[in-house]
């Protein structure tokens, strides 16, 4: 991986950038529903993790072993059996929890098998998709590119509804970093950010 | 594929080893021979070379064919070649027949040079632990000190595994498919009624048929048969027979009536006539006695604390001789031990034979895989 496809990566994915600052180099790494392997190529890049994804999709699955990537082709949302306890410093769900099925199960088998969790997801609370449920409509956007009949996301959810799951499923939020683009959203997050990236782990 | 990216014509060669080979169960071969193949051109620094381990009734003809029969293609001809997975271009590819086969190797039909007999019933019983070492023998008759891959699949990814453990300094890469840790107690089962066919055959002659000019045909025929149902699934032996009938109507005899009575005698004829009962007895124990977990309390984690290559685990949806659960038991102790793994499972109708079959993401796969192996700068 050249500088430059450092820098394209980084700007297609500003949560790639969040993610990689919480990870210190050298640390373990579960990237779950990893695609083509991006995210780990960039973390191995940029922090010499040692990391392996999981993925379903067979092209996916050809992509991250071109890419260098360790894949193991599994479905999520059948479990994590695989990983021991603790066996990873960082479990990863990178732009995949609003698709998953068995959110409140993979949520606790990350935190089995991770130290820390980090997820990244759309924010539904984002002004530009309230507006549109206002006007009357799904929002469509670069963040939620699908239509509301053939979207994967089944579980969208608002800032406010991902920190209230964690508390009431006890886990702690260590740190959070709320996006508009590729610029950091500190003022009125769950009504500006577009995206949101969260690092946490078990227990209150 | 096509033709025209055949490796081409190929030759068989040998190789006469002279020192003892002493076996797991403490047996002694004093000098044996390997018939072997090779494909593609070893580098000047001997990195690129590439070991294919071979399956239950595989051999040393692995891919192209021979000048004076162009019509024998190698077993795994769709795999490896210029511009294939195992690419030939890139790769020094080796083939060769196991101790213990009936393709040239020394084995229970070859002449004991001690009694001028065939070795038959005193062919010491191999493991694959036996193999790898004389695998290596030939590696280093060959120059090479550390292969970029050793691939294998089914037996074939036992001895593929076994070589991380058993030298694990001079393998790179482990490619094992549609393979597993060990065999469980039903593939064992199926391996016993196979044996109990060809031991009760009155033409086995306790192993010693060879001197009676008789051949237990019936015995090999019958594992055969069985051994083929398991290579199958439910699903590809209904698509390609269902109930088909040879005549259309119910004969009221015990002669062939379904279409799938009629493929399985025929597999089990030509098996029958040309594979050796011995060494089909002497295959179906290594694989029984496969289990590197065995002298760490079953604890493969463990055994493989000890490996340090990379690996790929492959296996096919419809494989319950080696199913994908099997598969993930290679890679649990895998990634206990952090190594290098990917694991790829492949959507197949075809049952345990879909490792030998072409089919586009599981090439891929390989491809991808090997692809990056080729461009690694070996210190």
């Amino acid at each position: 991986m050249t500088q430059n496809d450092i820098a394209r990566l980084a700007a297609e994915r500003p949560d790639f950038a969040a993610i990689a600052a919480w990870i210190p180099k050298g640390a373990s790494v579960l990237d779950l529903g990893c695609g083509d392997g991006s995210l780990l190529r960039y973390l191995n890049e940029t922090r010499a993790v040692r990391g392996y994804g999981v993925e379903i999709n067979d092209l996916d699955i050809v992509s991250c072993i071109a890419n260098g990537v360790n894949v193991i082709q599994n479905d999520l949302e059948s479990g994590l059996s695989d990983f021991e306890d603790g066996s990873f410093d960082f479990v990863i769900l990178s732009q995949t929890l609003q698709a998953t099925r068995h959110t409140e199960a993979l949520i606790r088998e990350m935190l089995r098998v991770g130290r820390e969790g980090i997820v990244s997801f759309p924010n539904f609370g984002y002004w530009k998709n309230r507006l549109n449920v206002l006007r009357g409509n799904m929002p469509v956007s670069s963040e939620l590119p699908y239509q509301w009949f053939d979207t994967p996301n089944v579980h969208l959810c608002t800032l406010r509804d991902f920190e209230t799951f964690c508390r009431d499923h006890q886990v702690t939020v260590l740190e959070r970093r709320v996006m508009s683009g590729e610029r950091e959203v500190l003022l009125l997050p769950n009504l500006l950010g577009s995206t949101a990236a969260y690092r946490f782990q078990r227990g209150l | 594929m096509n033709a025209s990216n055949s490796i081409g014509i190929v030759s068989a060669k040998r190789a006469q080893f002279d020192t003892p080979l002493v076996f797991h169960s403490g047996a002694v071969l004093p000098r044996y021979e390997l018939v072997y193949e090779t494909y593609g051109k070893l580098n000047a620094d001997k990195s690129n070379a590439i070991l294919i381990c071979h399956a239950l009734s595989g051999h040393h003809h692995v891919a192209g064919h021979y000048a004076d029969e162009p019509g024998n293609t190698g077993w795994w001809d769709n795999m490896v070649g210029p511009g294939k997975p195992i690419n030939t271009n890139k790769f020094f590819v080796i083939g060769l027949n196991n101790l213990g086969g009936c393709h040239g190797s020394t084995g229970p039909s070859s002449l004991n040079p001690e009694t001028g007999q065939p070795y038959g019933a005193s062919f010491p019983v191999i493991t694959v632990e036996d193999w790898v070492e004389s695998q290596a023998r030939l590696a280093d008759l060959l120059g090479i000190r550390q292969f970029a891959a050793v691939i294998g699949g089914s037996l074939g990814g036992m001895q593929a595994l076994q070589w991380s453990l058993s030298f694990p300094d001079r393998v790179r890469h482990v490619l094992a498919i549609a393979s597993a840790p060990h065999l469980t107690a039903q593939n064992i089962a199926f391996n016993d009624v196979a044996r109990s066919a060809i031991l009760t055959d009155p033409d086995f002659y306790g192993g010693d048929f060879y001197r009676h000019n008789v051949v237990p045909t019936r015995g090999l025929r019958l594992a055969r048969m069985l051994g083929h149902i398991t290579y199958l699934s439910d699903d590809a032996m209904a698509d390609k027979f269902g109930r088909e009938l040879r005549d259309g109507k119910f004969n009221y005899s015990y002669g062939i009536e379904f279409e799938i009575e009629s493929y399985l005698r025929y597999q089990g004829d030509k098996f029958a006539a040309y594979f050796d009962a011995n060494t089909y007895l002497l295959m179906t124990k290594a694989l029984d006695y496969f289990d590197p977990a065995h002298d760490f309390g079953g604890d493969l984690n463990r055994a493989f604390a000890r490996a340090k290559a990379d690996f790929l685990v492959v296996s096919f949806t419809t494989d319950w001789r080696f199913s994908p659960e099997r598969a993930r038991e290679i890679v649990r102790p895998l990634l206990h031990n952090r190594r290098n793994v990917s694991y790829a499972e492949i959507t197949s109708t075809h049952g345990h034979d879909s490792f030998l079959m072409e089919q586009p993401h599981y090439f891929d796969v390989v491809r991808a895989y090997l692809d990056n192996v080729s461009r690694e700068r070996v210190s």
